[in-house]
């Protein structure tokens, strides 16, 4: 009887440790929404409301009108398409390259992927401003898409080249043996196989567009080009006061990413696992 | 044996083509740039007026007399260990908690995940608010358990402890998932032999669990190394660096000196210095990387 006495109370202070930590963990979140509904009243009263009675929806119109967000909105997604469709292409072909055939210095190659998993874009950021400043492309979202469609990006080549480890050689000589060329064997077996492997990448090159920072900074010079993580920047410059306004641009900002994480959630810890324990 | 030979040639030339765009993009957007990189630290190039080679003056003015460099190297490395430090401990505990038979797992993962596909910028919106010294509701909350009110990122002492307690909540994320992964790969005999031998859940965590796990820790701390050294847009976004320089991290001292004070070269030394560091941070997990694959059955 003991025994089972004890283990029920561990077994709740157990749920009571973890619910308390995702309370603590979430409410960020949550205060971000509550504010964001707000009126400035409401906002600053002590002690503070946890919710207010009257929503206050107008916040969402007020930061749209003080700042052109559904054109941050449409730049954001003319980058953020590009990005996804040219990582998975590049990124699934040279995976399997680098998977599946004997050339030589391939090790080489693969050890210079592995080695630009690590190296920190500010490293290679003049030259790279230089090259589009040369070019006079500079305040356009070329600097932006370009790259992406260059491997799209090592550490998806990376992923993508330890999911292609997992399948069976036989795959591709029975197709090989059977006449099909390299490139069907590529695109009509091995991407249908890799499928929950490209969720991962797309979903994760679709957040990584998303929420970059740096090099939209870097880029991206007039108002009519800022994507929304810098249009977001330039909001808390100048209303850095307006609590329920700023909190209801960020509202803005987040759902996108959040819904996918929502739907996407299954393949998003698949990924991160195949990369962290396989590596 | 000629028809082999061709076989070959066309297995190379199809793996060539096929990786070239990786291929490609390290040459064209890594290899070339770093090339790039040093010639220009070697130089005082400005954009205003052409360079002149003027040897490693670049680097003898940042370590000699630069104020702002050793500055940014202190306030980066105090944020790093710090980061890194909180970041380890808190996903492992968090992953531990995961690990355990509880119902509503998923959830609470998503829970814990979620603050990392937060937009940098959106969440430095948010703990601007949070970190509010007259409303936030940090300081709310340590009024009503009767505590002081703190400045947050408003005083030079607090202010990379702040950015750190945001770090670890919207950067924990990949690391919990990671470790839950590993926790999940502890045999269960082992566990329940020390628990046969009378030992408690410190005893199993101590002997088998942290053991076990120990190449999955060092990588994530390896790779947590890195990615703090780079922080960037919450000082940017936040602080802009201050107060007193307090924020003043590496990248956001690289990047005003190229795009604040149009000093490339400048910029350029700092950015190859930055490539000694990481390069001697990745050695590192080279020259260890035998013993943390070893555990998943020696195929690394």
């Amino acid at each position: 009887m003991r025994f089972v006495a004890a283990r029920v109370t561990s077994k709740s202070i157990l749920y009571l440790v973890v619910t308390v930590g995702a309370v603590l963990c979430f409410l960020p979140v949550f205060w971000l929404v509550r504010s964001s509904v707000m009126t400035l009243g409401d906002i600053f009263k002590f002690p503070p409301l946890f919710w207010p009675a009257h929503m206050r929806w107008q916040n969402f119109a007020d930061a749209m009108k003080a700042s052109p967000f559904p054109l941050y909105f449409r730049n954001t997604m003319i980058v953020v398409i590009p990005n996804v469709i040219g990582s998975l292409l590049t990124a699934s072909m040279s995976a399997y390259g680098l998977a599946r055939f004997r050339f030589p210095f391939r090790n080489v190659w693969f050890a210079l992927v592995l080695g630009a998993i690590i190296l920190p874009p500010a490293v290679v950021l003049i030259p790279q401003f230089l090259l589009w400043s040369r070019l006079h492309l500079v305040n356009t979202f070329f600097p932006l898409i370009v790259p992406v469609w260059f491997g799209g990006g090592a550490f998806n080549v990376f992923l993508l080249r330890q999911f292609f480890l997992t399948i069976p050689k036989d795959f591709d000589n029975a197709a090989r043996i059977d006449g099909a060329s390299y490139w069907r064997v590529y695109w009509q077996i091995m991407v249908p196989l890799i499928q929950p492997a490209l969720l991962a990448v797309g979903l994760f090159q679709f957040l990584f567009t998303w929420n970059d920072f740096f090099t939209p900074l870097i880029y991206l010079s007039s108002k009519t080009t800022y994507t929304l993580a810098i249009g977001l920047r330039f909001f808390i410059g100048s209303y850095s006061t307006m609590w329920n306004s700023l909190m209801a641009a960020s509202v803005i900002v987040i759902i996108p990413p959040v819904i996918l994480f929502l739907i996407g959630q299954r393949y998003f810890v698949e990924g991160v696992t195949l990369t962290g324990i396989k590596g | 044996m000629k028809r082999r030979h061709r076989a070959e040639t066309l297995e190379a030339v199809a793996g060539y083509l096929f990786s070239s765009p990786v291929i490609l993009g390290l040459l064209i957007w890594v290899i070339a740039p770093m090339v790039g990189v040093v010639l220009i630290s070697l130089t005082d190039w400005n954009v205003l007026t052409a360079p002149h080679w003027i040897g490693v003056t670049n680097y003898v003015k940042l370590f000699v007399s630069d104020l702002f460099f050793w500055n940014s190297m202190k306030v980066t490395a105090y944020y790093v260990v710090l980061n890194v430090a909180a970041t380890t401990l808190y996903a492992l505990i968090v992953a531990l908690l995961l690990n355990q038979d509880i119902r509503g797992r998923g959830l609470y993962r998503g829970i814990f995940y979620l603050p990392t596909v937060v937009p940098v910028v959106a969440s430095s919106a948010l703990w601007l608010w949070l970190f509010n010294p007259e409303f936030g509701l940090l300081n709310v909350m340590l009024q009503a358990v009767h505590l002081p009110r703190l400045l947050w990122v408003s005083t030079p002492t607090s202010v990379v402890p702040s950015i750190v307690l945001m770090s670890v909540w919207g950067g924990a994320g990949n690391t919990i998932v990671i470790f839950l992964a590993a926790l999940q790969g502890v045999p269960r005999e082992l566990l329940e032999a020390v628990q046969i031998d009378g030992g408690n859940w410190w005893h199993r965590f101590r002997a088998i669990t942290l053991p076990m796990i120990s190449p999955v820790t060092f990588f994530n701390i390896v790779t947590g190394l890195i990615a703090s050294f780079t922080v960037f847009t919450q000082s940017y976004v936040m602080t802009e660096g201050g107060p007193a320089n307090a924020s003043m991290f590496y990248v956001l001292l690289l990047y005003r000196e190229g795009f604040q004070r149009n000093n490339l070269a400048g910029a350029a030394a700092l950015s190859c210095i930055l490539i000694v560091i990481v390069s001697l941070l990745s050695l590192m997990i080279f020259r260890t990387s035998r013993r943390w694959v070893y555990y998943e059955g020696g195929e690394g």
